[in-house]
């Protein structure tokens, strides 16, 4: 199995949570996850891995902590 | 008749001069209150409306405010408290950007906002707040939006430039036009609870970095609007930096990214 941490920032948190371990039987892509969690594509405006800006199509690995941020715009 | 520093030293109280006096001076001496700003401050001497800036900043740092200019793109949420602070600061020159007027759904949060502004031009109302609270301040009121004709125009001869703007496309148009001129900005957008500020230095990309996978114009805001702290708490965050970039004190946010969420009152620091 699989485990990653992951962290939710701003609007993604609503019905969902601040941070959870996640296992999956296969590494798991950024979408994959996304996806799994409802969050739509259009919502993961910078994804990170342990700290690192990566695309959404980053594969996660055992240990991974994964944080994703949503567009943020208004004035 | 006395010269105009005679007759500011004869009306120090301590070295601060007052508001009446400055008015005098300017009378007196046909100057405006900017000129007679300048020369007090020129003396060492301290309008005295700036009395408790002074352990957080000299007087001869309120000389290098008073002679910075700063361009605030747009005049909603964030930009009018911006500019409210700017002027209470003592920037001397401002430029205040926005073509749009003032519509009830701005009166939750944005602070020109009230019933007698509605309808009026964001940035004709912005240029009578500040003349009403700092007349000092030269304030250059522009109804029009930033675009890449007249970016270059708008930004030219400022030390800072600060983003206030509402869509994802105008903020990157901007960024790459202060790039070009080698000009700070300094980056503010609020959803809901939440904003984020960063501070971006020519030849760094944050904005870019931010926005890279935005195909549409409005992030979140879109669905969750913005109340009424998050806009002020963000606004002066950006106040901030733009105080430090003026001053060259202080730790700026160059290359990271605070993100702020007022409803589990944390605050994220991310390194782009």
């Amino acid at each position: 199995m699989i485990k990653v941490t992951v962290k939710l920032f701003a609007t993604l948190r609503h019905n969902r949570f601040k941070v959870a371990e996640r296992e999956y039987s296969a590494a798991p892509t950024i979408l994959a996850v996304a996806e799994e969690l409802g969050i739509l594509r259009e919502e993961l405006a910078l994804t990170m891995v342990n700290g690192v800006l990566v695309s959404v199509e980053h594969v996660l690995q055992d240990g991974d902590t994964l944080s994703i941020f949503p567009p943020v715009g208004g004035g | 008749m006395a010269s105009l520093s005679e007759f500011l030293s004869s009306r120090l109280e301590g070295d601060l001069i007052s508001w009446q006096a400055q008015l005098e001076a300017a009378s007196r001496f046909k100057l405006t209150i900017g000129q007679i700003e300048e020369e007090i401050l020129n003396a060492g001497f301290l309008p005295a409306r700036y009395q408790r800036n002074r352990k957080t900043i000299s007087a001869a740092e309120q000389l290098t405010l008073f002679r910075s200019r700063v361009v605030v793109i747009g005049c909603g949420g964030l930009g009018g408290y911006i500019l409210e602070e700017l002027a209470r600061l003592g920037v001397g020159q401002l430029v205040a950007v926005d073509n749009d007027v003032f519509e009830e759904h701005n009166l939750n949060r944005q602070l020109l906002a009230t019933i007698s502004t509605l309808g009026r031009f964001k940035a004709e109302v912005a240029a009578e707040r500040i003349a009403s609270i700092n007349p000092s301040v030269e304030i250059v009121p522009v109804k029009e939006a930033f675009t890449g004709e007249n970016g270059e125009r708008l930004l030219a001869g400022s030390q800072v430039v600060v983003d206030a703007l509402d869509t994802i496309g105008a903020r990157l148009l901007l960024s790459s036009v202060c790039g070009k001129l080698a000009i700070p900005l300094v980056h503010g957008a609020i959803c809901g609870w939440f904003g984020q500020v960063s501070t971006q230095f020519p030849g760094e990309d944050t904005l870019g970095k931010l926005y890279l996978r935005c195909t549409e114009d409005r992030g979140m805001e879109k669905i969750y609007g913005n109340p009424s702290f998050t806009p002020a708490a963000v606004a002066s965050l950006q106040t901030a930096e733009v105080c430090k970039i003026l001053l060259g004190r202080g730790s700026l946010l160059r290359e990271r990214v605070l993100c702020i969420n007022l409803l589990a009152m944390e605050v994220d620091e991310l390194q782009l």
